[in-house]
């Protein structure tokens, strides 16, 4: 008995009962397009948010003020008794396995050219920022080595920045006053875009002790450490922590933390967001395959004689309990597919319409979705088909 | 080819038995032709579904070309219908939702004959049939004359050795009857055993030896060898074989 032969009597068999067959597997089809497109959106966000963070390098280590203890803040609760210095960051700069570590001050202040003036944020780094982050001049350098320290009086400026303030004029070796002082531009970047509605292109990037000084802070928001390699990273954590504490006498009054953790834990949480929003979504599987249930069942009783025939033909009970099993399983199968083209329809006309909508299917999801819908398959057709199997053959002929 | 003995098929209604076939035994060689005639309810249908290996007797022995069907697993019997055993029913049992060709194609399907080979030998039974030029008809588009010459194409092109009908005519007009008779009884010229249920004495009298039932027992078998008919007097249970049963149905 060839399988496809089988299955072209199934096929037939379906085919007769086209909008009974077509209203029944659409259960199914619906169930997993709302399966693919969750975990699409969930898989999107977490690659986006990874996007995000990673285009501003990878391997990086934040240093911030305060120990994180069971709740709070850093630098908040957890209080600060030895500072976050400037020092402190060129100290770590010797560590081996560090590629470059950058001080971060950070504030808001008014820049100047001309007539025009313009509110902006304003960070504080050296020279080693632009490596790190992964930033791109676009004309002229960025800060010089040296400057971070000594309250230099170079500047940068975001490209949205210098169109607004010098328009189509060249901004290269002019004077511009931030937060009243003067500065000398020195370079552009290039557009990077935004980060969780921080508009990058629209800052100042000036030497760190300046920033510090203008701001009137006396301690470094953060300290980024960049470790050589994603393999460094563990051991560098460790140099860090070492050195800081004996800096500070004793006292681990910061905290450490790597990106690939944040990633990692970021990653957990939109995971299982995802597997908990899906599995209520999967629920509406079971409703499809109790539509399956309810067909087959019908189709059993209404195709009594015809399993009657079958078994006078000489076909087995076993082979008469396969067909039904096997006509549920096409069901639920062919509205698993139907569900996945929906589902990449949908997608598309979504993307299309949202064109920021972060939406990014995970092969395991569609193979998710193809072993759902057979699972389905095979549940809601084991008692219709062993019905059918169990129909008296004589019964069976009789129903007319 | 055929032999019964002593079978018994007993249905249990709530607390009533009923007594489909009591105590029949018969035999039947390669290549006969018999008619069973009686009143309804006389359990000529039954008698057909148990020498069909479609049903078991409930006691005695039934041996079809000399294996015990009693015995036989649902495969075996099974893997017997689809290669030795014919049918044809009154309601001609045609799936409803395939073409004529289709419905001849349904039984060799099963037998996993391929794709070309079993278009072929359809499309030669159904001209076997006359019905040709109807090949690619549904049954809904057929007269019930061709709804059973097209389930007679499906019952002969296995090629069986046993053909059973059960009022095969039972739904058909006069001239539709005869050419369906017309039909059985040259597959039973090239060799067949017909066996055929009917209601209609005409028809019946066209067969060498005609089994006369009532109340599940055989009243009369006009073609019974002599020995056999001794035996089966011999066994016949106490009791009158005329005596009035609760599976007699009114007529
Ligand atoms: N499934 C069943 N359960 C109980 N009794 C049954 C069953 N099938 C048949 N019978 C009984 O067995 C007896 C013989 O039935 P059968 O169908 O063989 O008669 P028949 O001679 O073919 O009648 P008809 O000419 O009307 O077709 C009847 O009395 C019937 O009521
Ligand atoms: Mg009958």
């Amino acid at each position: 008995m060839a399988p496809l032969e089988i299955l072209g009597f199934v096929l037939a068999a379906l085919e007769g009962q086209r909008l009974r067959s077509a209203l029944s597997a659409l259960g199914v089809a619906i169930a997993v397009t709302a399966v693919i497109l969750l975990t699409s959106l969930g898989e999107g966000t977490r690659q986006y948010i990874v996007a995000q963070f990673t285009q501003f390098g990878t391997n990086l280590i934040a240093v911030s003020p305060g120990k994180v203890k069971t709740f709070g803040v850093p630098g908040v609760l957890g209080g600060t008794t030895h500072k976050l210095t400037i020092a402190d960051a060129v100290a770590l700069r010797q560590l081996p396995g560090v590629e470059a570590v950058v001080p971060v001050a950070f504030g808001q202040a008014a820049v100047e050219a001309g007539q025009r003036s313009r509110s902006v944020f304003v960070y504080g780094v050296n020279h080693e920022a632009a490596t790190a982050w992964r930033f791109r001049v676009a004309q002229g350098d960025f800060l010089p080595p040296g400057e971070a320290s000594r309250q230099g009086a170079s500047a940068v400026l975001g490209p949205k920045l210098a169109r607004e303030l010098f328009g189509a004029t060249a901004p290269l070796g002019r004077r511009v006053r931030i937060g009243g002082r003067s500065f000398l531009a020195i370079g552009v970047m290039e557009a990077k875009g935004q980060l969780l509605g921080f508009d990058l292109d629209d800052s100042a990037y000036i030497p760190v002790a300046s920033a510090m000084d203008m701001f009137n802070q006396s301690e470094l928001m953060e300290i980024d450490v960049m470790a050589r390699s994603a393999e460094a990273i563990p051991s560098v954590m460790r140099a860090i922590r070492q050195t800081l504490v004996a800096r500070h006498r004793g006292e681990e009054d910061f905290t450490v933390t790597s990106q690939t953790e944040m990633l990692d834990t970021f990653g957990r949480v939109i995971g299982i967001i995802t597997v908990a929003v899906s599995a209520i979504a999967g629920i509406s599987l079971l409703v499809g395959g109790m539509g399956i249930l309810t067909v087959m069942w019908i189709s059993v009783h209404q195709r009594t004689a015809e399993v009657g025939l079958l078994r006078a033909l000489g076909v087995t009970r076993a082979t008469v309990g396969r067909l039904f099993l096997l006509e549920a399983v096409t069901l639920a199968m062919a509205g698993g597919v139907a569900g996945l083209a929906l589902a990449f329809a949908t997608g598309a006309a979504l993307r299309a319409a949202l064109p920021g909508l972060p939406l990014h299917t995970p092969p395991g999801s569609v193979a998710a979705g193809l072993l759902m819908s057979l699972v389905v398959g095979v549940v809601s057709g084991l008692l219709p088909a062993r019905r059918a199997a169990e129909l008296d053959p004589i019964d069976a002929l009789r129903a007319e | 080819m055929i032999q019964l003995e002593g079978v018994w098929r007993t249905y249990r209604v709530g607390d009533s038995v009923v007594h489909a076939l009591r105590h029949v035994s018969l035999a039947i060689r390669r290549g006969e032709h018999v008619a069973v005639i009686g009143p309804s309810g006389s359990g000529k249908s039954t008698l057909l579904h148990v020498l069909g290996c479609l049903d078991r007797p409930t006691a005695g022995r039934y041996t079809f070309a000399g294996r015990e069907v009693g015995t036989l697993s649902d495969e075996e019997r099974s893997a017997l219908r689809q290669k030795s055993i014919g049918f044809v029913f009154q309601f001609f049992h045609l799936l409803p939702r395939l073409t004529a060709v289709g419905n001849v194609e349904l039984p060799m399907l099963f037998a996993g004959v391929p794709a070309q080979e079993r278009r072929q030998r359809a499309l030669a039974a159904l001209a076997a049939v006359g019905l040709a030029p109807r090949a690619g008809h549904r049954p809904d588009q057929l007269s019930g004359g061709e709804c059973q010459r097209v389930a007679i194409a499906r019952a002969a092109v296995m090629s069986p050795e046993l053909l059973l009908a059960d009022e095969p005519t039972g739904n058909l007009d006069r001239a539709a009857a005869a050419e369906v008779m017309e039909l059985l009884e040259a597959m039973h010229a090239r060799g067949l055993t017909l066996v055929v249920v009917t209601h209609d004495p005409a028809i019946a009298k066209r067969a060498r030896r005609v089994i006369q039932m009532c109340d599940g027992e055989i009243l009369e078998d006009s073609g019974a060898l002599a020995d056999e008919g001794g035996r089966r007097g011999a066994e016949r249970p106490e009791g009158a074989p005329s005596a009035p049963s609760q599976s007699g149905v009114g007529e």
